[in-house]
C-alpha cells in the first residue's frame, strides 16, 4: 500500500535555514545540508527546500546547497522558489534535485510547465499553488504570496495538471504561519479536483493537523515549524499518524 | 571492478551518480559516460532513466551504436546490467508511452499506464511503498520482505514471462517493481532514493 509522506520543509535564503511567519519575519536558524541530514535520517519521506527570497536576491547559494544535500541524503530532494525557465529547472535537477516547485513563473508562463514536464517528466515538476480565500472561491498568489492574480485556485490547480504537473503544493495564505491547521475545505476540493497528488502546506501547529490534512485527501503533508524548532519529531509525527490509522513508512 | 552508469542525456542522472557514489566509495572505479568502449570493457552497467519510455528511447537511440553495445553486453557477453526506473521500462518489446515506441528486447512485454480505476487511484503513483518479494534474487540480499521503496511513475512493466519478476508492489493492481532474469536486474522504484535500504540494493548489485 501507498504510504502517506511526511515532508518537512526548509526555507532558505542566502544559503541559510529560516523559518518565515508569513512570509516575512525571518529568524536565521542553521545550515541546511545538515538540517536535511537530520530529517533524513529521522525518516522523512522527502525534503523539500523552499529558496524564499531568491527572486530578489543572489540565486547560486542553492545550487551549493542543493549539490552538497544530494550527496548526503538519498530520499526524494525538491526544490523551489525563484524558479523562473525551463534552463532554472535544468540547473537544479543537475545539482541533485529531484523535483522542482515552480510557483510565479507557472502562473506568468504555463509554457514553462507544458515544457519542462514534457523534457524532464512530469515525475519532477512540481506546482505550488499560494491560495487565499475570497469569498467562497479561492484566488491564487504570486512572488511568495505578495502579488494578487485574480486567478481562481481550482481552474488553475485543473490547467496545471493538463500541462504536465506531477503533483501539487498547495499553500493556504490565510493559514500559512497561524499553527491552526491546514486549510481542509481547500486541500479537498483541489484533491477531489485532480488526479494527480497533492501535498497540503500551510498552517500546521499540532500533529492532529497532520491527520487532517491526510484526510482532506492530500497524498503527503508539508510542514516547517514544528518540525525545524523540534516540537515534534518527524518519526514522533509518523507515529502519531501510524496511531491515527494512517498508513506511512515507519 | 569497474561500473559504468550510462549517461545518454535521458534526465536528471545526479541522484544515482551520488547514490552510486556513496557506494563504490574507494573500492569500485565508477564512470558516468556513454563512451561505447568504455561500456565494452565494463564489468557491471548502470541503465538510468527518467521522463517518458519514448524519450529515453530515442536518446539511447541517437546515441551511434550504443544499443548495439548494451545487446553484445548483456546477450552476448552476459554481463550483470541494472536499469532503474525507466531503464528497467525498456527492457520490454514495445512501450505505449506517448506512442508506440520499440523497446530494448532484452524481456519481452509491454509498457503500459497503470489502470488508476476511473480516478480512484492518483497517477504519478509517488511515494513510498512496500515491496512484496516474490522470488530470490541477488539484488535482494539481506533486503526484508515488505521493505518501503520510492516510486515515482505511471507506467508498469508487463512481462511475457512471469518467471522474470522478483518483486511485485500494491497500487491499484499488483504492479511489477522488480526483475531478476539472469545477467538482467531492474527495478522500477528508485533505490537511489530509498534511503538505506535502497543503497543496500545498489551495495548487492555492485558487489554480484
Amino acid at each position: 500500500m501507498l504510504k502517506n509522506r511526511i515532508i518537512p520543509c526548509l526555507d532558505v535564503k542566502n544559503g541559510r535555514v529560516v523559518k518565515g511567519i508569513n512570509f516575512v519575519d525571518l529568524k536565521d536558524a542553521g545550515d541546511p545540508v545538515e538540517q536535511a541530514k537530520i530529517y533524513s535520517d529521522g525518516g522523512a519521506d522527502e525534503i523539500c527546500f523552499l529558496d524564499i527570497t531568491a527572486s530578489n536576491e543572489n540565486r547560486d547559494t542553492i545550487y551549493d546547497v542543493v549539490k552538497e544535500t544530494s550527496k548526503k541524503c538519498f530520499v526524494p530532494l525538491t526544490v523551489g522558489g525563484g524558479v523562473r525557465s525551463v534552463d532554472d529547472i535544468y540547473k537544479l535537477l543537475n545539482c541533485g534535485a529531484d523535483k522542482v516547485s515552480i510557483n510565479t513563473a507557472a502562473v506568468q508562463n504555463p509554457s514553462v510547465v507544458e515544457e519542462s514536464s514534457k523534457k524532464f517528466g512530469s515525475q519532477c515538476i512540481v506546482v505550488a499553488i499560494d491560495a487565499k480565500k475570497n469569498g467562497d472561491k479561492w484566488e491564487i498568489f504570486t512572488h511568495g504570496g505578495r502579488k494578487e492574480t485574480g486567478i481562481n485556485a481550482i481552474k488553475f490547480a485543473l490547467k496545471m495538471e493538463k500541462s504536465g504537473a506531477g503533483e501539487l503544493l498547495v499553500t493556504s495564505m490565510d493559514k500559512d504561519g497561524t499553527q491552526s491547521g491546514y486549510d481542509i475545505e481547500l486541500m479537498k476540493t483541489i484533491s477531489e479536483s485532480v488526479n494527480i497528488p497533492v501535498i497540503a502546506s500551510g498552517g500546521v501547529g499540532t500533529l492532529d493537523h497532520l491527520v487532517d490534512g491526510i484526510k482532506s485527501g492530500a497524498s503527503a503533508v508539508l510542514a516547517a515549524s514544528i518540525f525545524h524548532y523540534g516540537t515534534y519529531s518527524v518519526n514522533e509525527a509518523k507515529q502519531y499518524l501510524a496511531s491515527k490509522d494512517i498508513p506511512v513508512r515507519i | 571492478m569497474n561500473v559504468t552508469i550510462v549517461d545518454y542525456n535521458s534526465g536528471n542522472i545526479s541522484s544515482v551518480i551520488n547514490s552510486f557514489t556513496e557506494v563504490a566509495k574507494g573500492t569500485v572505479n565508477l564512470e558516468v559516460t556513454s563512451d561505447l568502449n568504455k561500456i565494452k570493457s565494463s564489468d557491471k552497467v548502470v541503465l538510468p532513466g527518467q521522463g517518458s519510455f519514448k524519450s529515453c528511447m530515442d536518446a539511447l537511440n541517437s546515441i551511434n551504436g550504443l544499443t548495439d553495445t548494451l545487446d553484445e553486453f548483456v546477450i552476448n557477453k552476459k554481463k550483470p546490467l541494472f536499469g532503474i526506473c525507466v531503464g528497467l521500462q525498456m527492457f520490454a518489446n514495445v512501450g505505449h508511452e506517448e506512442t508506440e515506441t520499440k523497446g530494448l528486447g532484452w524481456l519481452p512485454g509491454k509498457v503500459s499506464k497503470i489502470d488508476n480505476k476511473n480516478g480512484k487511484y492518483k497517477l504519478p503513483h509517488i511515494g513510498w511503498n512496500q515491496i512484496n518479494i516474490v522470488k530470490d534474487s541477488k539484488i535482494f540480499k539481506g533486503v526484508e520482505n515488505n521493505s518501503h521503496m520510492y516510486f515515482v511513475h505511471s507506467y508498469e512493466f508487463i512481462p511475457e514471462d512471469k518467471d522474470v519478476i522478483s518483486a511485485t508492489t500494491d497500487y491499484s493492481s499488483n504492479i511489477v517493481c522488480s526483475v531478476e532474469k539472469e545477467n538482467i536486474f531492474g527495478t522500477q522504484f528508485h533505490p537511489e532514493k530509498s534511503d538505506k535500504v535502497g543503497l543496500k540494493i545498489i551495495n548487492n548489485f555492485v558487489n554480484l
